[in-house]
């Protein structure tokens, strides 16, 4: 499962270009700071690969693997 | 399954860099490994002056700042005076390869014991995108309106190539940032030139490839593009010397 913080994110798109599983998609809202920021659309298929948040520049993304 | 936890080297702030930036990717790897090494009150990293300067305001070890293109030379002052601590500088290419190439040659030739991480992004990012010494053949820049012109202003600078001929390196590695195959060998490699580092072999240093999007005037997107056509074709990606693996 992951977790990120808008906060942090800009919105490059690194992370939804390399999710191997293509669950993620840029988003229609605009973060507190002014970007657009992947929201995970179906993340039942996450398999906590972290390949989301290894790609990141700003360390924004948080994985954590779901015990099934 | 792997975790993944923001490392506790960056303060729980977004970076200082432009969107999809890869020095920001560039710092974030450093930080992981120093975390995995469990170095993180132990590291001090050396900025110069540029955009690689800019990690230092979401750095949350010990920072040293310096002259442009003077970090190797800080580097040496503070390594021969804490030799216990994992000194690193993170230089960029402008900083590097133009106004500081005599202080990584002769660093490297002394084969001081630190660790030089380069960001190439082939462009000068903070003054707004002119020529360095590692813009590519053609490429356009604010100051080589048409591309750059071998017969006017030379070939660009491969510091790899260079450094990996003289004696003292230890390890000297290039790695592209734009694939997460290319990422995951950099994470290797950077951790391999802090255990060396750690172990007292010598000088190690490992050259990214980044971008530019905003002086390339290019979407993140398609600077991986660019970075994968015109960008490692070049700046061939590989391990240029090991002597611990040859001994």
């Amino acid at each position: 499962m992951i977790t990120i913080n808008q906060l942090m994110c800009k919105g490059c798109g690194y992370c939804i270009k390399f999710c191997p599983r293509h669950i993620l998609e840029m988003g229609k809202e605009r973060s507190q700071k002014g970007f657009f920021y992947p929201v995970n659309i179906d993340a039942d298929k996450c398999t906590s690969c972290a390949i989301c948040a290894l790609m990141c520049p700003e360390g924004a993304i948080e994985v954590t693997s779901q015990a099934k | 399954m792997p975790d993944y936890k923001r490392p506790k080297s960056l303060m729980p702030m977004a970076t200082s860099y432009c969107p999809g930036c890869m020095h920001a990717l560039a710092t974030r790897l450093v930080a992981d490994v120093i975390g995995e090494l469990d170095q993180v009150n132990n590291a001090i990293n050396v900025v110069s002056v540029g955009c690689s300067a800019l990690n230092l305001y979401t750095w949350a070890g010990d920072v040293i700042g310096s002259a442009h293109g003077r970090a190797p030379a800080v580097a040496t002052g503070l390594k021969r005076c804490l030799p216990d601590r994992l000194v690193f500088t993170y230089q960029g290419d402008g900083d590097l390869a133009a106004i500081g190439l005599a202080e990584i040659m002769s660093a490297a030739n002394r084969g001081e014991n630190f660790t030089v991480i380069f960001a190439n992004n082939q462009t000068y990012g903070m003054t707004g995108g002119q020529m360095a010494p590692t813009t590519l053949i053609g490429q356009k820049t604010t100051t080589t309106i048409y591309g750059r012109d071998p017969e006017t202003t030379g070939y660009p600078l491969q510091m790899c190539e260079l450094i990996s001929v003289l004696k003292a390196p230890v390890f000297v590695a290039r790695y592209a940032l734009n694939s997460p195959k290319g990422v995951a060998d950099a994470k290797k490699g950077i951790r391999k030139a802090f255990e060396l580092q750690m172990a007292g072999k010598g000088f190690t240093f490992i050259e990214l490839l980044t971008n530019c999007p905003t002086n390339w005037g290019m979407t993140p997107l398609q600077t991986l593009e660019y970075m994968n056509t015109n960008t490692i074709p070049y700046f061939k990606p590989g391990i240029y010397k090991d002597k611990e693996g040859e001994a």
